[in-house]
């Protein structure tokens, strides 16, 4: 259908320049304050020209956040969680849509209302289990038997520990599910003439075709991993393990500082780096997986 | 090469039941083809044959070993696919060797047989490419290709030509006849177009509504359908039915009064019963009207087929279907003698739909009570 209709088009792209300009006026405005010097990034009104001082900022918020450390440890978490998320939500998808157990509809929707339940809202039980993982084995060992075992396992300042509790994920075990749903039977029952088995099966057919879909999750579950700011700074104690969005706070300035914004907001941009590259890289790919499959 | 043997085969989901007791024996090398209508259990018999239904109950047996609780993998079957189930991301030759991939076999040797394989397919120049940039047609021989390299003892095909358009319909049926003939394992093919029964077929089976109406030959099926389903089914245009009874004597059935003559003996067996006589389109002949031995008939409307016509004509208000040829030539409306040679007329129960000459049990009472009389 072709419509020719001039005075609604200008209409809509006038919303949409609008749209766009709330979206980016923000990051313009990091951008031209991490250019600025400290009295200039003060001044009222704000000056909406970018500065000389790039560099220096640049420079100076890398070495106060000790920033490479830093962003050494969230690429290593933001990678494990990406992998780990994948390789849990192929996995569980498959049991849930390709094992006919009695339980499997009880299993999914038991996985599906943990979207209920971000980690903001249990982070007190989850950190009591990350201090002492064993502890609710011990304790149903010790009351049907009444052994009393000293099995210690503590997740606290280590990568395990930034990883592991994040890495369940029901959006990427329904993207899987729902990827699996759509694919035709005879594809499984062809494997079966051919002589797979289920692990064989995963592994040759399904891992390959969902290619799409792993490359979508991959891309909005490294973000998310790399965003994460409450775990990794209850879990970590130690300036070893320090992730680039906790480092990030010290950049911020407070009541006894100077006000150096602008020294924060190129910490800012750096920070902003890595998931923009990969965002850029596969957003392809993300398009494609979470739109359609391709045939 | 094996035998199947089929025990008292049931199938049910939940109440509904879908197999009613299935008993059949395919010979070793043979070229089995299962026909009937959707629904009526065709596929779900192949697929339980295949392992990839389970038999509710009864007993299948692929070359004297029971296989009911068989993995689909350690029945020996192999299978082609209604829309061919090709694996998208892999390659053609990955496609056909991946059976042989899963079973170990070494990559020399994997690639000798791939490339045997698809020499007897003819896809030899299209080992590379992915099922995407595969016609129908290439696709279909992909599939065969996938099921054949298994060298195994049982081929299921299901409805595997019905995707195709109707040009390469026929010239698959001649490969797959001719592939069964070099390799001559046995074969379950399983179809609802009765031309491709026929013409495929060493032993064709009937089915109807999850029982099987009848086994034999294709010509024994054509000619003899044991009972009023298999007669209806069989043959394009169907066999023309009217609704008589045996006059006394024997010697006719009525059809609104006009009497035309069948087997004196049948009839002798079946005097007074309510039966349902039919008739093949081929067999029955058109006249001028008033020729003896012939039933008026007005015609109702002209198929052209070129190599000859199917006319329909109106008796009464039945439509019966006749094949004319070529040289007889009729205007819709015309008056004409329909002659219905007796030796070509199928009687059938119309209780139970069953060839009256090819029932025991029916004539068995019959004679009782001619006897009781």
């Amino acid at each position: 259908m072709i419509e020719r209709t001039p005075i609604l088009n200008m209409v809509t792209y006038f919303i949409m320049m609008f749209g766009l300009l709330l979206i980016l006026g923000p990051f313009w405005m990091i951008f031209t304050a991490s250019t600025q010097s400290l009295a200039q990034v003060n001044a009222v009104p704000f000056n909406l020209l970018p500065g000389t001082e790039f560099l220096h900022n640049l420079q100076a918020a890398w070495h106060r956040a000790n920033l490479g450390p830093a962003m050494l440890n969230s690429l290593i978490m933001a990678l494990l969680v990406m992998v780990g998320k994948i390789i849990l939500a192929s996995i569980s998808a498959f049991a849930i849509v390709y094992f006919r157990s009695p339980l499997r509809h009880v299993f999914f929707w038991l996985v599906f209302m943990t979207l209920m339940l971000p980690l903001e809202v249990r982070v007190v039980p989850t950190y009591n289990i990350a201090a002492d993982v064993f502890e609710p084995v011990r304790w149903l060992i010790q009351t049907l038997t009444g052994i009393e075992l000293s099995l210690q396992w503590n997740l606290l300042n280590s990568y395990s520990g930034l990883v592991l509790p994040v890495i369940a994920t029901a959006t990427g075990t329904f993207l899987y599910r729902q990827f699996y749903m759509t694919l035709p039977d005879e594809l499984t029952e062809a494997a079966k003439m051919d002589g797979a088995r289920p692990l064989r099966f995963f592994i040759d057919i399904l891992l390959p075709l969902s290619r799409t879909n792993m490359l979508a999750l991959a891309t909005i579950m490294f973000v998310y991993a790399w965003n994460q700011y409450l775990w990794p700074k209850l879990m970590t104690t130690e300036a070893d393990y320090q992730t680039a969005m906790v480092a990030m706070t010290t950049l911020v300035p407070n009541i006894n500082s100077l006000p150096e914004w602008n020294v924060s907001m190129a910490g800012a941009l750096i920070i902003m780096l890595p998931p923009l590259i990969i965002v850029a890289a596969l957003q392809r790919w993300f398009v494609r997986g979470l739109v359609s499959t391709e045939k | 090469m094996a035998e199947i043997n089929i025990r008292n085969v049931r199938k049910s989901y939940g109440r509904t039941q879908i197999l009613h007791g299935v008993d059949l024996d395919f010979k070793s090398g043979e070229f089995v083809v299962i026909l009937g209508p959707s629904g009526c259990g065709k596929s779900t018999l192949l697929r339980m044959i295949a392992g990839l239904e389970e038999i509710s109950a009864g007993e299948i047996s692929i070359d004297g070993t029971v296989v009911n609780n068989l993995e689909p993998r350690d029945r020996g079957c192999s299978m082609v696919f209604q829309n061919y189930a090709l694996y998208p991301h892999m390659n053609v030759a990955a496609n056909i060797g991946y059976a042989l991939k899963v079973a170990g076999v070494p990559r020399a040797e994997r690639d000798r047989r791939i490339s045997e394989t698809a020499r007897i397919v003819g896809l030899e120049e299209m080992l590379d490419r992915k099922p995407a940039q595969l016609s129908g047609g290439q696709r279909q021989r992909v599939a065969m290709g996938r099921a054949i390299i298994r060298e195994p003892k049982v081929f299921l095909f299901d409805e595997p030509l019905s995707n195709l358009d109707a040009k390469l319909r026929v010239q698959m049926r001649v490969e797959i006849r001719r592939l069964h003939k070099r390799l001559s394992a046995t074969s379950v093919f399983v179809t609802h177009d009765q031309v491709e029964a026929m013409t495929l077929a060493d032993k064709l089976i009937v089915m109807n509504k999850g029982h099987v109406e009848q086994v034999g030959t294709p010509l024994e099926i054509y000619h003899r359908p044991r009972t009023r389903f298999v007669g209806t089914f069989i043959g394009s245009p169907a066999m023309n039915f009217f609704d008589s009874t045996i006059a006394p004597g024997g010697k006719f059935v009525l059809l609104d009064g006009i009497q035309i003559a069948i087997d004196p003996v049948l009839g002798r067996d079946n005097a007074d019963n309510a039966v349902s006589a039919g008739i093949r389109p081929e067999h029955c002949r058109l006249v001028k009207a008033g020729t003896a031995n012939s039933v008026p008939a007005t015609v109702d409307f002209v198929e052209e087929l070129g190599s000859g016509r199917n006319v329909h004509v109106d008796i009464d208000g039945t439509i019966f279907a006749v094949s004319g040829d070529e040289s007889q030539l009729f205007k819709t409306g015309a008056t004409v003698g329909l002659q219905l040679p007796s030796e070509h007329i199928h009687l059938f129960s119309r209780d139970t739909g069953l060839r009256l000459d090819d029932a025991p049990a029916l004539k068995h009472t019959t004679n009782q009570s001619t006897v009781a009389a």
